[in-house]
This record gives structure tokens, sequence and C-alpha cells, in this order.
């Protein structure tokens, strides 16, 4: 049956097809949906795994009982996963394992764009990446049958104009392998030195096995120009949504050298195009991975002189920066239609109503330092608040507040607090927190507890007491988690409640010793949150001072002269109804 | 045919997965290749959001790049004015006249700028301005402005009206599909 599907969902229906029954992933935009679209198939079990390494050892543990199992993670996940995976290399698999890493060139959702071409090379892991949904759904069930035969994990790389794209696809029904026998294999499943010695030949020999099938196999293909093209001839070697590109901006004009397999890379196959055309291109994002496996064989070639290293292609540019090379002409897209006025951006904000603005008000408001970790929170480093030093990656803010309250002492100690999500925490806060514990630096850690995975659209966590599904399930008690690591401080807050806030911050802040401040109150987009009634400001009494405005709440503007209130953004949260000195705001419900 | 392109944008929220749904299955079931992109994640936190949806004989690339766009769809009038770069010099814009303040004019930072659909106009693109919020709640939900803009571009594709109707069916959940037929007849008619 054809279908319009999104590349994620034609992911979920490979992993489906190809009888694959065990799925634990960690959500990370753009993968998430992978596993949101896999868990409407009751034939396979679902899960959202604390962070990417758990959920790939938990695949690779499905794996070594006998069923495809699949793990998925958006590009920095495969950082926390690395470990797993490089050994993983070496022990093959038992049932086979498909891991989908999904990359965000041009950093639509992401804190850094880093190709993950560089992990399969490094870990020597076969790496197939699709240029659509159609593509998606093919390499998924190509990728199972490879790790099979070749015994080994394969990565299936996504990115964002793949993953969140929606294109044609052809379904078909699902056939699930017998499942294999689980057998104890020592030499094989047991990395110790003496056996992963033996292990390592191993996996250069599947690799060359692998760059042999690649020479020939028909994921690997080549499109000549149109025989009606004269003069020079430009071949294109290429691969994933920039293969779309190609096409779309130089159609049949060009040579172009498609490949399904990033690692490992054909030789002859590509030796031969280049011998076959008059110039030789390479277009891929990001880094110059094909290019120099091309300069290493000694072949001339044009790719990262002229196309950019940073953020994503599209057509536009492909002929920006190749159409003097390929027809000799400039290309030009600067007379378009245009305003003269300056368009204002639009960043994106905390929603109305969100549990972190008032937490993030009042660090603010007590000029604290505030180390910072991944997720919707990221969002208190946008003015007005300003409220965030750092930012890097999952958990540092934990790490982090006790090298620099170590290091700086009393000083910092005083004014700086770390800020992570309860899914974030779960991911990997909890080892910094026991580095705290155990080392002892006078930090406070806010968890910013809000019931749920935020950022990536609301997923559970192992703090929600609720699975894949929405079913109860097991609920770590964070109160109780850190007491039992030794913080003797760890209070509750209602981040709706400033005053309570201030005290907490103020407070701990004060204490020479670890603490720990939850900040409690579940995101205000969750269906089953209940809201109060919209305020709205009596024009009576407001005098303009735009205490309100200090909060960057998108419900509230200024309209002549007066703060004005969004009755269709306002959930009543009343964080703006206590920095207000003269009580303009009032409930609608007060007086209707 | 070439391919054609229909970008939809707006301010994240504003319900403009639905009207990309609802295109994709119509041009489907039409025959053509379908190709449709859309950005989650962060962008979905009041930002400005940006669907390209693009059919033909077969289609490419995902995205649509500046000067592409055969019409812009816009929940949002500020965003129609970001946006107008990437229409062609003689494309459309449908747009609804709707303002929401982005963070840096609620801050005082930056200014709204006036008379957007009238200085769209002067570039020389085609503008079809209306009050889709209006609409919207005359059909009795201030959710529908997304199938009040769909009834709107309807005008602008070469597409049977039960072809719509038909693909509305298959998108749109039945209790709410009344309200939505009404939506965008109103649409099409303002």
């Amino acid at each position: 049956m054809k279908e319009l599907m999104l590349g994620n969902k034609a992911f979920a229906r490979g992993l489906y097809e190809a009888g694959c029954s065990f799925v634990s992933s960690y959500p990370g935009t753009p993968s998430t949906e992978v596993t949101e679209e896999a868990v409407k198939y009751d034939e396979i079990y679902c899960e959202w795994a604390p962070n990417e390494k758990v959920a790939m050892e938990a695949a690779f543990g499905a794996s070594l009982a006998g069923v495809r199992s699949y793990c998925g993670m958006k590009h920095v996940g495969l950082n926390v996963a690395a470990d797993p995976l490089y050994t993983m290399s070496y022990t093959g698999v038992n049932g086979g394992i498909v891991i989908c890493v999904a990359d965000d060139a041009g950093m639509h959702s992401s804190q850094n764009e880093q190709d993950s071409r560089h992990h399969a090379i490094a870990s020597k892991v076969p790496m197939l990446e699709p240029s659509d949904s159609g593509e998606t759904l093919s390499f998924v069930k190509l990728a199972y049958d490879l790790s099979e035969e070749y015994d080994t994990p394969v990565i299936v790389k996504m990115c964002t104009r793949v993953a969140h794209s929606q294109s044609v696809v052809e379904t078909s029904d699902r056939v699930v392998p017998a499942r294999k026998a689980y057998e104890k294999n020592i030499p094989k499943n047991v990395m110790m030195p003496g056996n992963a010695i033996k292990r390592h030949p191993f996996v250069e020999e599947r690799t060359e096995k692998l760059r042999a099938l690649a020479e020939t196999a028909s994921f690997n293909r080549i499109e000549w120009r149109d025989d009606s093209c004269t003069g020079k001839h430009v071949g294109i070697i290429t691969c994933s949504t920039t293969y779309q590109y190609v096409r779309e901006a130089f159609g049949n004009t060009v040579s172009v050298c498609k490949l399904g397999m990033v690692n490992p890379l054909p030789v002859q196959l590509i030796k031969d195009f280049a011998a076959k055309v008059d110039t030789l291109i390479v277009a891929e994002e990001l880094d110059p991975i094909i290019e120099n496996h091309c300069r290493a064989l000694g072949l001339a070639v044009t790719g990262k002189d002229v196309l950019p290293i940073c953020g994503e292609f599209s057509q536009n540019l492909l002929k920006k920066y190749l159409s003097p090379i390929i027809c000799g002409e400039e290309f030009k897209d600067d007379d378009v239609n245009a305003v003269s006025d300056e368009i204002p951006g639009r960043p994106p904000v905390m929603c109305a109503g969100c549990p972190h603005r008032g937490l993030f008000y009042t660090l603010s408001k007590n000029k604290c330092t505030v180390l910072g970790d991944i997720g919707c929170y990221t969002l208190g480093a946008v003015a007005p608040l300003s409220a965030m030093d750092m930012t890097l990656c999952m958990g540092a803010s934990v790490s982090a507040i006790h090298g620099f309250n170590k290091a700086g002492g009393g000083e910092n100690e005083g004014k700086t607090v770390a800020v992570i999500g309860d899914s974030t925490f779960m991911h990997s806060g909890m080892t910094g927190l026991a580095n705290i514990a155990y080392n002892q630096s006078d930090s406070t850690v806010i968890i910013l507890d809000n019931s749920i995975t935020g950022m990536t659209g609301h997923q559970q966590n192992p703090t929600t007491g609720l699975n894949i599904k929405g079913d109860p399930a097991g609920k770590i008690d964070l109160e109780a988690l850190c007491r039992s690591m030794g913080f003797e401080r760890v209070r509750v807050v209602d981040p709706y409640d400033l005053k309570a806030c201030d005290a907490a911050i103020k407070e701990e802040l004060a204490v020479k010793a670890p603490s720990v401040i939850i900040s409690r109150r579940p995101c205000a987009l969750l269906k089953n949150v209940k809201h109060n009634p919209p305020l709205r400001v009596n024009r009576d009494k407001c005098v303009g001072c735009k205490s309100c405005m200090k909060i960057g709440c998108p419900a509230i503007s200024m309209k002549d002269g007066k703060a004005h209130i969004d009755n269709t953004l306002c959930v009543g949260c009343g964080i703006c109804e206590q920095l207000c000195p003269v009580g303009a705001f009032e409930s609608c419900q007060k007086e209707d | 045919m070439s391919t054609k392109n229909v970008m939809i944008v707006g301010v994240g929220g504003q319900g403009s997965l639905l009207a990309s749904k609802l295109l994709g299955r119509l041009l489907l079931d039409a025959g053509y290749d379908v190709k449709v992109s859309e950005v989650h994640g962060m962008s979905q936190r009041g930002g400005s959001v940006v669907t390209y949806v693009r059919y033909g004989e077969h289609v490419y690339s995902p995205v649509i790049d500046r000067g592409e766009a055969d019409v812009i769809v816009s929940f949002e009038l500020l965003e129609a004015a970001r946006w107008l770069p990437y229409l062609k010099k003689d494309g459309t814009v449908v747009t609804n006249i709707q303002q929401i303040d982005p963070m840096p004019v609620i801050t005082g930072a930056k200014q709204y700028p006036e008379d957007l659909v009238e200085k769209m106009k002067s570039t020389g693109a085609k503008v079809d301005a209306l009050d889709c919020l209006a609409l919207a709640e005359q059909a009795g939900s201030s959710k529908a402005v997304n199938i009040v803009l769909m009834g709107r571009l309807s005008h602008y594709f070469d597409m049977p009206e039960e072809a719509w109707q038909k693909a509305m069916e298959a998108i749109v959940p039945a209790k709410f599909l009344e309200m939505n037929k009404k939506a965008f007849e109103l649409g099409k008619n303002a």
C-alpha cells in the first residue's frame, strides 16, 4: 500500500516489517517519533530507558536473548551510548541490532551539530543513510539482514530533513524470523583482554567484507547524466538528503554516485566513477568524510574547499557554490520580494504558565550564577530572565557546580545553583549528585520536576510513575533518592509560589552543606493539568510600571501604556499577580 | 508538470500540522508525488514554524528555498512578512491578519511593523489577507483557523471541491467534521 509517511514513522514501519520485537530508547529530537510510532504496534515491546547507554545495553541484552532489537537516539545521545557501541562492535549480535542515530545539521533543536559518521568509523560499525522515507523503510529491513549476516550492530543514520519529512512509502507485511537460541559463548560475549584480542581481527575482516559488499550492492548506485548532455562531465558523490538537493538543483545534467552505506565506503566503485567524469565533486553535509576517503584514494576532488562545513544544505546552497563549477554560471537568489521593515525575531519561549518561570525569575532576582542543563528550561537563558550561565550537555549542571564551587570556594558556593529537569536528572544527573555527596562541596542543586520529559514532546520517565503507554509503572522517589545519597537538606517548593522559592534559594545558598531543592509542578501543557481561569488587568489600577514584564510571559504585553493579558494564552498561574505592586491583576472568575 | 511549492508558516502551537496533513492527503489522492517537511522540537515553544509542501511528478528536495514558493499560507501576519523572500516574484500570500507579538516586541526591544499587508503588496506579491480568527469563531471554534486558511487556499489550487471534502473526511475527527466544513466554506467565500 502507498502512504505518505514521516521518515521516523517509516523507520518504525521498517522495525515492524523486519520483525523487531524489542525497542528501548531515550527521546531526542529528531529521533523521538521512531519509538513513539513503534509503540503503536502491539507486536513490539517498547520502553523509554533512563538514558541512551541504558537503552543500547538493553537492546544488546534482547539481542543476546535471540530477538531483533532496536535503540534510537539523537546525535549527542550516541556519545552517551558510545561505550557499549564500541565493544558491541567486537561481540557482534545474536538477534539483529539496529541503532538509529538522528543528526541535526542546522541545530534546529540541539546544542551542537556533530557528524555521527565519525562514531561509525571509530567503532567500526556499518552505517546506512537513507535519503527519504521510502529508503528509510527499506534500509531498516536491510540493516537487520546485514546485522545478522555480518554479526554486527548496524546504525541507520537519519537527519532532521529525512526524519521530519513525509514522502511516499510502499508498505508490506511483518515477517518475524525465528527466535535464535541463546547459547553461552564466553570467547564471543565476554570482552576481557584475552577474548577481545581475538575479536578485533574479526572486526577488521568484517569491515573489509562489508566494503566488498559496498562495491556492488544496490544501496550504492550510480546514476549517469542524461545522454543528451554534452560538455564537461561532472560527477557528484553524495548521500542522505543532499542527494535530493543535488537532483533538485542539477537534474540529469550531472552524474551522481549515491551512497546508501556511508561506512565502510567502497573503493573501486568510487575510483571507477571518478575515472569516467571530468570533474569530481563530493557533496555532503557537515564533515568531509567521503571527501577525505576520496583524497586518500589519490583522487582530485572538490568538496569543503567550496561547500560549507557548518549548517544544513539546500538546493539553492548547492547552486550557489557549485553552479560556477558545473555550468560556469553564478547563481543568485537575492532578487526576491521583501518588506524593508526590520522583522523582529520570534525565538522559542517558555509557555504561559510554565512552572520554570517562577523559579528562574527568583534566580534572576537573586543574581544567582546558574549552571544549566538540557531541556525546556534552557530557555531560562533567554531575555528578560537571562538566568543561565552555562549549558553543556545532559547532566553537566550537577557535575560542573561541584567543580565550580570547589575551585571558587565560599564566594561561588553562596550564590551558585545547578538546575536540571527530572528526566535529565534521571538520564545523567544522579552520578554528578553522587560526586557532590561523596566529595562534599556546599552545592545547591535544583531539580525542576515538571513530571514529564518536556522538550521532546512529553515522554514518560522513571520519576513519573507511568510507562511509555501511559500505564502504571515503577516510580522513583526523588526526595528519598537524594536523602539516600547522604543529602540531609532536601526540600520541595512550588514554583508558582514566589515567596517560597525565594526563601528556599536564600536559605540553601546560605547554609554550609550540600542541598537539593525540588521545584515541583507539572508542565502546563500536560492534558491532565487543571488550570485556573485566566487573569485580566484592571486598567484603572494598573500604573504601567512593567513589573509583570520581567518574567517574559508570552500572555502579557503592554497596550497603551498598561499591561494587557491575552486570555487565550493565560492559564492563571498568578506569577504576574504576585509581582504587581498595586493589585491590578484580577481573576476573570471573581466577577463573572 | 514542474514541482509546485506551498509553504505554511505561523507560530508554534497554531495548528499548522493539521493543514499540512490535509494538503498531503489531498495531493496524494490526486496522484502526485508529494513531500511534506516540518521541524519539531525547540521551534514548537512559541517560535516561528514553517512547513514545506511540494508536489509534482517527481519531488526530490523536501524543502523550499528562497524565491521558490508558489503560495505562502500564513497563520500570522509577521510570519508572512518574515518568509516573503521565499515567495516567487509573482507568487501569492494567503494570510491571516492576526498579530501575535514575539518576545522581543513584548519586552519592548523591537517594534511590530505596521501596515504589513500593504507593504507586502507593494513588493509586487499578490496578498490575500483575511481575518481567519473571526471566521473560525463564526464556524464554532478559534482552533479552526487552519481550515479557514485551507478554504481560502482552495482558490489557488486546481482541485475539485469534492477532493477537498474527501481529504477533510479522511483527516478531521468525525465530531469536528461539520464545524470544519463550515470553516472551510467561510474561508473560501470570505
